[in-house]
């Protein structure tokens, strides 16, 4: 039994305006991932791949130990997948959802089921064509949720709802966690979201992914350095460093392999370092991806 | 044991340090006593919405600095001598006056200007302080 719940190795799929290069991604069993991405980044075809449900012309994917999308069959019994696109039959109601889906799935747990739709305040017999936004993603959740899936992919799962809903969706996925055996991947342009309670975090970033580490490693590694420098200074060469702002007097340095003993390094070579600011997940994104894009068009 | 730690979204500080903090604060005011059993890692992040891994990593660190336990399998405790006598506090003080006298530096204030502006800060706090309700 291996410990990563999906394991992509040089994945790659081509499509006439876009393709997916080279991804490698790992998901320890039991985890967290988040997997940001702007628009048309590549996360949905990403997970599609995981899911089965478009094929990669090369590389290899495994998901619950099965290899994808030949055993897609057996995969699919242990994933919860619930996407922005999943139609439910807008003229049947939950409860007749539920009902269509629990004899599919052997772990099916009706009284887990009734409980979410209480804690998530959706009515059994309301008709799906009825329902909010928000009320459907919940109901989307709750079908996926009530499966007990090994895996549970999510894509996009808290976008365009309400606050209350957000973290009424984040404490459920929060509790599935309990079960050490579990696992999920969400995908999302919210990095408020995945910087709270994801333990690893993938960016991808024009079909390729730019960086991928647990979480706190990644906090860590980032940060901006504000400099004074005297007049005729040089900015001191320091590792990793993606950008240079600021003025010339006072430039502004973020790096992505930071080390405290940076600051005396700076110090040595003439420069005071007035400010180490730590970096939201958001501001690592777009230096991340606009660093890449630089290189890239350089 | 039920825990009541809130993490705040627009405190600058990683949330790591502020569930440090808060355990630590915990055992300093003597609500969480030597040998107690605290939630385990998982129970925590499910409690605080906050990913295992930034509770393990506030675990590892409170487990450096001795304040915890953590034995496999048995979960964490507060350890017998947490060691949170107010000489911690009185460090972090320190750091944070470092701090102070360096941004007063930058700002070309006198060493008299600088002990000026804390002495006023610290009026401030006592004059803002509201006066104990009875509950």
């Amino acid at each position: 039994m291996n410990d990563l719940s999906v394991h992509f190795d040089g994945v790659g799929k081509r499509y006439p305006h876009f393709s997916l290069e080279n991804i490698h991604l790992e998901l320890p069993t039991g985890s967290i991932m988040g997997f940001i991405g702007a628009n048309g980044a590549g996360k949905s075809t990403t997970i599609r791949i995981l899911m089965g449900l478009v094929h990669q012309d090369e590389g290899s994917v495994r998901v619950l130990g099965h290899s994808m999308p030949a055993e897609q069959a057996a995969a699919k019994l242990d994933i919860g997948f619930v996407s922005e696109d999943m139609r439910l039959y807008g003229q049947a109601t939950l409860a007749w959802h539920m009902d269509f889906l629990r004899p599919i799935y052997p772990r099916w747990d009706q009284s887990y089921a009734e409980e979410l739709a209480r804690r998530f305040d959706l009515k059994l017999q309301q008709k799906i064509k009825g329902l909010s936004h928000g009320q459907r993603v919940k109901a989307a959740l709750l079908l996926a949720l009530a499966r007990s899936p090994r895996l549970l992919v999510l894509d996009e799962p808290t976008t365009g709802l309400d606050p209350v809903a957000r973290v009424e969706v984040l404490d459920e996925l929060m509790a599935v966690l309990a079960d050490e055996d579990r696992t999920i991947l969400f995908s999302s342009h919210n990095t408020l979201d995945v910087e709270q309670i994801s333990d690893q975090i993938t960016f991808i970033d024009r079909g390729r992914i730019i960086d991928s580490d647990d979480k706190e490693a990644f906090l860590d590694r980032w940060r901006r350095l504000r400099l004074v420098l005297p007049p005729d200074g040089v900015v001191p060469r320091l590792p990793g460093v993606v950008e240079v702002g600021g003025s010339s007097r006072l430039p502004v340095l973020t790096t992505n392999r930071y080390e405290p003993v940076m600051v005396s390094v700076c110090n040595d070579l003439g420069a005071t370092v007035q400010a180490v600011d730590s970096m939201t997940l958001e501001e690592i994104f777009v230096a991340n991806v606009h660093s890449r894009r630089e290189r890239l068009t350089a | 044991m039920h825990s009541d730690i809130v993490i705040s979204q627009s405190d600058g500080r990683p949330m790591y340090l502020q569930i440090m903090e808060q355990v630590k604060q915990r055992v300093a005011v003597g609500e969480w006593a030597a040998g107690d059993q605290i939630p385990s890692i998982r129970q925590l992040a499910i409690a605080l919405r906050v990913s295992v891994i930034t509770i393990k990593r506030a675990y590892l660190e409170l487990e450096r600095e001795g304040v915890i336990l953590t034995q496999q399998g048995r979960g964490s405790i507060i350890a017998p001598n947490p060691g949170l006598s107010p000489q911690l506090y009185h460090e972090e003080l320190s750091e944070r006056l470092e701090e102070v006298a360096r941004l007063g530096d930058l700002l070309g204030l006198s060493s008299e200007e600088i002990g000026r502006r804390t002495k006023e800060a610290a009026n401030r706090l006592i004059e803002a302080r509201p006066t104990k309700e009875i509950v």
